[in-house]
């Protein structure tokens, strides 16, 4: 059993996105980030942006980016695979992109079917030229992201940041 | 009964204001630069199926502008769903227009799905878009034009063309050049 989380991270994430100023986030749901697609649907300051496939996502963030605007990612590492041809325009055209990618298919899985993708979801990310960053402990969480939003925004590069499925909890069924 | 994609697409980007304009990969891109090349223009060099997610992002960051996507069947039909999350959206002011040939021209002319049938502006509309049209003729143009530049979007207005080759016109395939005079041009 885990011992219970001293750090609340999951209400930590969106106060770092709206500090950063990002005002588009595009998502594919997980029920890892459920609070924080609420908050940022709440927030009058941000656009939260429901895609029904990954790859959308590169193309949506790259056009905030054109037209000004910061955006970030929230997905699954299920999607992963689904970006890998489009994370070719953030890559050919430096466009800073951040995901926050909560993993499935490593700690405990119960289900066979999530563990090809989450195996793979580090190497598929960095074939296709994205710097990944993981957190496996709540502690972890803000300061990784804080400091891969500075990353992917001021260095104009793509990062994603793994949250671990030691972090989000094993799911129960 | 088609049009010539050249010319239709001179027609939307003769007078364009402040609109902004992103071009799908292939035959699109060379019809916009064809149509003279424009910082405000983001040509695709691949990506395919990014073009109208990339309009979406784009228009929801510049609401003030006008912001028309001219892609083609095929790169449209690769990210289909993102009509759906368009559309979930409202962008009024997004227009995409494809360019609609029946084919996959950049690789030998193969039939597209639209050949078969599917109907894209029925697409559009199914997902909810404000106004979804298809043009097969100049005065079906001349009509749904005023639309393209002012009328309330989401909107998809697909044009059918003849296919076959026009010349091709190649803009830069610098994607970071293309990005930054982009953003140079509209002052971000």
């Amino acid at each position: 059993m885990d011992s219970p989380p001293t750090v609340d991270w999951r209400r930590e994430i969106h106060p770092i996105l709206r500090a950063a100023n990002v005002r588009q986030v595009a998502y594919v749901p997980d029920a890892g980030h459920i609070r924080l697609i609420e908050a940022c649907h709440a927030d009058p300051s941000m656009r939260a942006i429901v895609l029904t496939n990954e790859a959308e996502g590169m193309g949506v963030l790259a056009g905030a980016w054109l037209g000004g605007q910061k955006g970030v990612m929230l997905m699954q590492s299920s999607g992963v695979g689904n970006c890998i041809n489009a994370l070719s325009l953030m890559q050919i055209c430096r466009f800073p992109f951040l995901a926050l990618v909560t993993m499935r298919g490593e700690w405990g899985e119960f289900n066979g079917w999530q563990v090809p993708m989450g195996q793979n979801t580090e190497a598929a990310l960095k074939g296709a030229g994205v710097i990944v960053q993981r957190c496996d402990h709540p502690e972890d969480v803000a300061p990784t992201i804080d400091a891969a939003l500075a990353l992917a925004f001021d260095s104009e590069v793509a990062v994603a940041v793994l949250l671990s499925q030691r972090l989000i909890g094993r799911k129960k069924f | 009964m088609s049009l010539d994609r050249r010319e239709a697409v001179r027609r939307l980007l003769a007078d364009r204001g402040n609109m902004l304009v992103v071009s799908g990969l292939g035959s699109p891109t060379y019809d916009v630069a064809a149509a003279g090349d424009d910082d405000r223009n983001f040509y695709l060099w691949g990506a395919m199926g990014s073009a109208a997610p990339i309009g979406l992002g784009l228009a929801i960051a510049q609401p003030e502008r006008r912001v028309l996507v001219i892609t083609g069947d095929g790169e449209l039909l690769m990210g289909l769903g993102g009509l759906a999350s368009i559309a979930a959206q409202r962008p009024t002011n997004l227009v995409i227009v494809v360019l609609d040939n029946e084919r996959y021209g950049e690789t030998g002319m193969q039939k597209s799905h639209t050949a078969h049938g599917t109907d894209l502006a029925a697409v559009a509309q199914g997902c909810g878009f404000s106004r979804a049209a298809t043009v097969h003729d100049e005065s079906e143009l001349d009509r749904t034009i005023r639309d393209i530049r002012a009328g309330e979007g989401p909107m998809l207005v697909a044009i059918k063309v003849t296919a076959g080759e026009a010349g091709r016109v190649l803009p830069s395939r610098d994607g970071v050049e293309i990005k930054n005079r982009f953003r140079r041009a509209i002052g971000v």
